[in-house]
């Protein structure tokens, strides 16, 4: 077994903790898309939880670069408009559909939910899908 | 949402973010030779699925079998079932844009302490994307 599979499992596992602990602690769903959305509108009472679960998701950025060195870094060959397109279609599409790969492809396929399970094969469908175009016919991003 | 609310929010966060970086989810790189079932696939990224979704499946079921969460009075887990126009297609123009930059939310707001500009454009258009979705979301059919 490779060494990239063997940190990729053990990267999984983690994550199946944490959203383990998420449900078990404080009775909710690690949709991130779901959470990082709620924070653009004010619901009392509502917000803090969220905040924190961001600034979680940017300090282990900082962690996992010291434990890991090389861990977070993109070496692909495209700019910062091809980011801005992605992440419109990005944000509108996961509000639109309700979750992204944490809460519908973890923590929905978890629980075989028909819903998640849809929406999974569909954005990994359309992901396949577009790295061929990209790729393979116009030749584009690495 | 108590003290305790928040703080397993961060811990859920952080730890989530570490399994992102060491699994390889925060270098878009090995996202889009993944989905590149196509061509020159690499499969290491479905260890972290593998990874996440064994562990969760097995502890999803003996901790929704409890009354309640620990630190809150009740499970907020979305029972849907509807398979609807805006889940399918909301998950496609996810997985447009996950193929084209290689980012999903969490790997995204995650990758910005590299400082590289991509991620912190992508996560800005992100939450651009969100907040167009408020604007469209009576226009469009459900």
């Amino acid at each position: 077994m490779p060494i990239e599979w063997l940190f990729a499992l053990m990267g999984g596992v983690l994550i199946g903790v944490s959203v383990t602990a998420m449900l078990w602690l404080n009775g909710r769903v690690t949709g991130i898309s779901g959470i990082f959305n709620g924070l653009l509108s004010y619901k009392k009472g509502d917000m803090s939880w969220r905040v924190a679960f961001v600034i979680g998701l940017v300090a282990g950025g900082f962690v996992v670069e010291v434990i890991h060195p090389g861990s977070v870094g993109n070496i692909l060959d495209y700019g910062w408009v091809t980011a801005a397109v992605a992440g419109l279609l990005v944000g509108f599409g996961t509000v639109l559909g309700s979750g992204c790969t944490s809460g519908h492809g973890v923590c929905g396929m978890s629980r075989l939910s028909p819903r998640s399970t849809v929406a999974t094969l569909t954005f990994m469908g359309f992901g396949v899908v577009t790295v061929y175009i990209f790729r393979h016919l116009i030749g584009g991003n690495g | 949402m108590s003290k305790k609310n928040i703080l397993v929010s961060f811990f859920v966060g952080l730890v989530f973010a570490v399994g992102l970086g060491l699994s390889g989810m925060t270098q878009p790189q090995k996202v889009i030779g993944f989905l590149d079932v196509l061509g020159n696939w690499d499969p290491s990224l479905a260890f972290v699925m593998i990874g996440a979704i064994g562990f969760h499946a097995i502890f999803y079921r003996i901790i929704v079998r409890q009354e309640a969460p620990l630190f809150t009075a009740r499970f907020m887990v979305p029972d849907r079932r509807d398979i609807t126009w805006r889940l399918v297609a909301g998950s496609a123009l996810f997985g447009i844009g996950w193929g084209v930059a290689g980012y999903c939310p969490g790997p995204g707001i995650t990758s910005m302490t590299s400082l590289d500009i991509r991620p912190i454009v992508f996560v800005a258009a992100m939450i651009v994307g969100m907040l167009l979705f408020r604007i469209m979301d009576k226009k469009l059919p459900d």
